[in-house]
């Protein structure tokens, strides 16, 4: 560990965040201010800042690391979250979302869908959803952090989790979402080169493009006995249609996240903060090429670390990181790039982590300070900032404990079981609430209901990888799935919580009153 | 066939089809560059009537 340089680093990085932190700590006024920053925001940070809470350490270090697994097969999930996740999202939801929730004066992602619905029970309902759901989500990203700091530096584990997880809540308890917004922008923008760095410093060190994939596509025969058997064929090739390791790499890894990022909801409240439809348009450019490096190069990189430790150190990625995927990336950028980079590099990551983190703990404040507080109490301001930070301290704990509990390999599936439940219980009724005027407030209540209810009993008992990890099915009814016979345990739960969330939806919208003419008019004016 | 030394069509059809998404979004952004903000001020003017709204509301409500 080189201290000077690591020192000089940080401090530069430091003293540019506190600089942006300042500043918008100097401008939060209000409760207002607090929960949506205003709402004109420059294209640029607002692709930035997408970017930079869609695309964390999770997405870097936890999936580039079963990239390094799963092999290039997981560049769908690229393609799904350059076409989905932002020309979809800008494009067709962004617009709407936008020109809905003005037209709605809605401030938060689960107030914008009580307000199209007429339903204060959506409203705090998705709250909860959200304050409880999250905290895994969180817990990953800090685990991704942590495990960085870990094998970059020689640091304990356990320090590196705490301290961020301290700088991160003070930073979100007294800048609101403005500084996060800021922040994440200058983040982006250093994650954006660090990546370039990193695609190009990848396919160099490994003797060009097709030179690099040629290597790792003759070490097919080194893929683990146990990946071959339910699966695998080699990290230029997908898996054996229909096995379980295909089921993980394309129900859980790719749909999950390539869709789920759809209905997130401190990705959502982000398109009420753009002026006008050619600042999303703007964006679209800089978001595709943005997600594309970030995404892409982590996941090629992820991979190709295999060709690079058997040729340094004889051994494939998972093998050199002693098992755990989350390690694989940030021991292939300590052993393989130069020092200097390194660090920025993991600077770079605890920015990331820090935006992801920071909306992360934003939302979960508000979702029980706006959404539930005062829609049960029917109260409004004042008092809620007081409840929404302490919410933010909860959740910062809570996530702390689950970095310190959970097991090795859990930053992707982490992320996209959140993923999966967020489109399960909000991905139905969000769609229909921007393009289908016929969608009343019992289908929505239906939909959301159903698909959080299924997803919910999907990963407590069926789906062997977060079953498994909990253990309840194990306790109450002493096996540890409880659905045993293939694919099933493999499926993820968002294959069965969204299409039925979606029936539902549908056809209790249909048996049900529709809206009045007055209140879609208000809710579809201008859009 | 192998497309730069992967030989599974539909793991170098997901590298190729990346580009060509990242592509899609370049060429959507330079078209649209400045479409969408024909009535921007309106947008912006609207927006300010609402936050004064909301302002107003809460002023009176918690008296802040």
């Amino acid at each position: 560990m080189n201290v000077m340089l690591l020192t000089i680093i940080t401090l530069i990085y430091l003293i540019l965040v506190a600089y942006t932190g300042y500043v918008a700590w100097k401008r939060t006024k209000s409760a207002e201010d607090y929960m949506v920053a205003g709402r004109t925001t420059h294209p640029y940070i607002m692709a930035m800042s997408y970017g930079a809470t869609f695309i964390s350490t999770a997405a870097i270090v936890g999936f580039g690391g079963v990239a390094g697994i799963y092999g290039m097969g997981l560049l769908w999930l690229t393609v799904l979250n350059i076409l989905v996740g932002i020309f979809i999202a800008f494009v067709l939801f962004g617009k709407r979302t936008r020109k809905m929730g003005h037209n709605l004066s809605a401030l938060t992602f689960p107030e914008f869908l009580s307000r199209r619905y007429n339903s204060k029970f959506i409203q705090y309902f998705s709250g909860l959803v959200i304050f409880l759901g999250m905290p895994l989500y969180a817990s990953v990203v800090l685990i991704g952090m942590a495990r960085f700091v870990e094998t970059t530096l020689n640091i304990d584990y356990t320090i590196a989790l705490l301290v961020m997880a301290l700088i991160v809540a003070i930073y979100v308890i007294f800048g609101g979402i403005k500084g996060v917004m800021y922040t994440d922008a200058l983040q982006g923008t250093i994650m954006f080169f660090g990546m370039i760095f990193l695609l190009f410093g990848i396919y160099y060190l490994l003797g060009g493009v097709t030179e690099a994939h040629q290597a790792l596509t003759n070490m097919a025969p080194l893929m683990p006995a146990e990946a071959v058997q339910t699966g695998a064929t080699g990290w230029t090739s997908m898996p054996s249609l229909g096995s379980p390791f295909w089921w993980t790499l394309v129900s859980t890894l790719i749909l999950g996240v390539g869709i789920g990022v759809l209905s997130q909801p401190q990705l959502a409240v982000r398109f009420m903060t753009v002026k006008s439809n050619r600042e999303l348009n703007r964006a679209v450019l800089v978001g595709g090429l943005f997600i594309f490096l970030m995404t892409g190069t982590s996941f090629i990189v992820g991979a190709l670390s295999n060709v690079y430790f058997l040729q340094n150190a004889g051994q494939i990625a998972i093998q050199a990181a002693g098992g755990n995927a989350d390690k694989i990336i940030p021991l292939f950028i300590t052993k393989a790039m130069p020092l200097w980079f390194a660090y920025i590099f993991m600077v770079t990551l605890l920015s990331a982590a820090m935006s992801t983190l920071s909306s992360q703990f934003h939302v979960q404040g508000t979702a029980i300070g706006r959404d539930v507080y005062e829609t049960i109490f029917r109260v409004k301001g004042g008092s809620t900032v007081l409840i929404a930070r302490g919410a933010i301290a909860l959740a910062v704990i809570i996530a702390v404990i689950l970095g310190f509990i959970l097991p090795g390999n859990i930053i992707a599936v982490g992320t996209a079981l959140w993923f999966s439940l967020t489109a399960a219980a909000f991905l139905s009724m969000y769609v229909v609430a921007l393009f289908w005027k016929r969608s009343t407030r019992w289908g929505a209540i239906a939909g959301m209901i159903t698909g959080t209810l299924i997803s919910s009993f999907w990963l407590f008992f069926v789906f062997k990888k977060s079953a498994e990890a909990l253990g309840i099915s194990q306790l109450l009814f002493g096996t540890p799935t409880l659905i045993t016979s293939a694919p099933w345990p493999a499926v993820d739960p968002i294959v069965i919580g969204l299409p039925v969330a979606a029936i539902l939806t549908i056809v209790v919208s249909l048996m049900t009153q529709p809206p009045s003419e007055e209140h879609l008019e208000k809710c579809f004016e201008g859009t | 066939m192998e497309v730069l030394g992967i030989p599974d069509p539909w793991v170098w059809g997901a590298y190729i089809l990346c580009i060509l998404a990242v592509i899609i979004c370049v060429i959507y952004g330079i078209i649209n560059w400045n479409k969408g903000g024909e009535d921007e001020e309106e947008q912006i003017k609207e927006e300010l009537e609402w936050e004064k709204k909301e302002r107003e509301m809460e002023e009176d409500e918690l008296g802040f």
